[in-house]
């Protein structure tokens, strides 16, 4: 009874700040309507003079297929991945948590998430985050244009703003494996929609947000300015979700009988048809982020197949040589160490760079999961922590090295020459750093607060009762194996 | 009239299913069950995560016989079973007291 009544607090609460929201916005949009349209250009159009530039059909198209890609990473590719981990009284709930927040986010996107993160310059607080402009998508049309990282080329706004949509879906989604198995479905929700808003919008807003080719003078991100290269989200996505997942981890508290009780993952199978998943669906997420189809992309689909395949190496060899034995977990848990590094740095780094920076994420992962994570005791269950934050502080540290000319690396593009730029690895590290430790603090920050806020007002926890029965029943009323 | 049960190797049971037939026997039940005795378990690495599994998995057989087919009964499944490295099992013998048959409500060895 007592959920009921939050949910449909939930529900009416959302459904009331939407109303409310509704009429300002508009209204806020439509007074000043000059400025707005002027904000939203340097973004959204070419020069006044020159013929209006047309979308290119394979950048389309390519555009299309990416993002169909990264939705499959999601659900089923992480479902699975996370489900196979866990028990099997647990295993309904993880899929149900990753399905539910991929539907929820994909929603929060299109309402305000685009325009907050991407859509609109947010004035005076542009540095951090965006307006609401292009709230309720107005103005995206399918005849409205963004600019890709060549100057001129374009595609179509709708989709660059469903293909960010699903990295703000898998990001927030990413973020359930460091607590899983004992986190309340309602106050998961509740966490999501506040996390998104003040987590995930930010940290891509300060990390992606400039001008376009066109305009690259024009005011963009905190973390942009910083110089910070971030090729597909290794800070946007990976150390945000995974600093998020530790505070939950830590304010959440432990699995009852942790880390005494056996847990050993039910089914490895589904892990490894994760894992697989996610690696296919990785080339939508790095080709993808490149935004044309052209030998950039081709450059990072190469850089993941590699780095990916180095990591899963790495890994499964040192614990062969270890722990005595290599493991099909261990070759999966390297994969996606792998894909983690080289998410920042898909398009900047040459092959051999990638395979370098696998090998080194692989060993370090092991590290951070085995060692580390006794070190100091708290309960991460599926390494979000572990494996996305780690290796992706590696992968955007990482990328301030493998960019080098010098080791085979793209160098870094600078639009005010028109050339790439004469490169210094120790300023392009320091950039790289800006980058890393603003998302740590950040997501650091805001998680922890978020957390023990959701804890005071409807609490975190499952009873230890239905931890014990498991989330299945408990929580959702259903196995998702009947023999 | 005894009640004979075999804690086994699982690999064994066709074996000794085969070797109970040919002395005679009309039926055994067959359970999955786990246990340890002195057969050391296994270690299993998930991650950072060790787990001691020492809860092996057995195959327990009973059988229940006629007195005078006890001794036929206990060599069938020590032959057939044996493999003579730790963890073949074990056999217990108990005395039964009554037997009944559903069917045809026929009771005593009649039964078996």
């Amino acid at each position: 009874m007592k959920t009921q009544s939050i949910v449909a607090t939930f529900l009416a609460g959302a459904f009331a700040v939407l109303m409310l929201a509704m009429p300002m916005l508009v209204s806020a949009d439509t007074t000043p309507a000059a400025p707005a349209a002027t904000a939203a250009a340097p973004a959204a159009a070419a020069p006044a003079a020159a013929p209006a530039p047309v979308p290119n059909k394979g950048d389309t198209t390519w555009m299309l297929i990416s993002t169909a890609l990264v939705i499959m990473m999601t659900i089923p590719g992480l479902a699975l991945f996370y489900g196979g981990l866990v028990r099997t009284k647990n295993m309904l709930s993880v899929l149900t948590q990753v399905f539910v927040i991929f539907c929820l986010i994909s929603v929060l996107w299109a309402i305000y998430g685009y325009s907050m993160a991407f859509g609109t310059p947010g004035g005076s607080l542009n540095s951090f985050i965006g307006g609401f402009g292009k709230a309720f998508l107005k103005g995206v049309t399918p005849d409205s244009v963004v600019e890709t990282f060549s100057k001129g080329v374009v595609i179509p706004e709708l989709v660059f703003m469903v293909f960010q949509l699903t990295f703000a879906a898998i990001t927030t989604a990413l973020v359930v494996g460091g607590f899983a198995e004992r986190i309340k479905f309602s106050s998961l929700l509740v966490f999501s929609v506040l996390w998104f808003t003040f987590s995930y919008l930010p940290m891509a807003h300060m990390v992606w947000f400039w001008g376009g080719p066109s305009a690259y003078g024009d005011p963009a991100g905190f973390v942009f300015s910083k110089g910070a290269l971030d090729f597909a989200g290794g800070t946007v996505v990976h150390i945000n979700a995974g600093m998020a997942a530790l505070m939950g981890a830590i304010v959440i508290g432990k699995r009852v009988g942790y880390p005494k009780t056996a847990m050993p993952p039910h089914s490895l199978t589904m892990t490894m048809i994760g894992a697989s998943l996610l690696w296919v669906g990785w080339f939508g997420f790095n080709a993808g982020s490149n935004l044309e189809a052209t030998g950039t992309a081709v450059l990072a689909m190469v850089n993941t197949t590699l780095a990916t395949a180095a990591a899963a190496l790495s890994w499964m060899f040192a614990e062969w040589l270890f722990k005595g034995k290599p493991s099909l977990l261990g070759a999966t848990s390297g994969a996606v160490a792998g894909l983690v590094a080289v998410t920042p740095a898909a398009g900047f780094a040459g092959p051999m760079g990638a395979i370098v920076l696998g090998l080194v994420v692989g060993l370090v992962c092991l590290w951070s999961v085995s060692v580390l994570k006794k070190m100091f005791g708290y309960d991460d269950t599926l390494d979000v922590f572990g494996v996305h934050a780690i290796g992706g502080i590696v992968g955007a540290i990482g990328t301030g090295i493998v960019v080098s000319p010098a080791l085979g690396g793209t160098g870094v593009f600078d639009y005010a020459t028109g050339k790439v730029a004469e490169f210094s690895m120790s300023a392009q590290v320091i950039s790289q750093l800006w980058g890393v430790g603003t998302a740590i603090v950040w997501s650091g920050v805001v998680s922890f607060v978020l957390f023990k806020v959701i804890d005071m007002v409807m609490g975190l926890r499952v009873s230890e009762e239905a931890e014990r029965e498991g989330l299945d029943i408990a929580e959702h009323g259903e196995k998702a194996y009947n023999p | 009239m005894k009640l004979v049960t075999a804690i086994i190797k699982p690999f064994k049971l066709d074996d000794v299913r085969d070797s109970l037939a040919e002395v005679g026997v009309q039926g055994v039940t067959v359970t999955e069950v786990k246990g340890f005795g002195r057969q050391k378990g296994h270690t299993e690495l998930y991650r950072g995560a060790e787990y001691v599994v020492d809860f092996l998995p057995k195959v327990k057989i009973e059988v229940a016989i006629d007195e005078k087919m006890l001794d036929k009964v206990v060599e069938a499944i020590t032959k057939a079973a044996r493999t003579g490295k730790i963890g073949d099992g074990k056999i217990f013998v108990y005395d039964l007291e009554q037997v009944f048959r559903i069917r045809t409500g026929e009771t005593g060895k009649e039964a078996l």
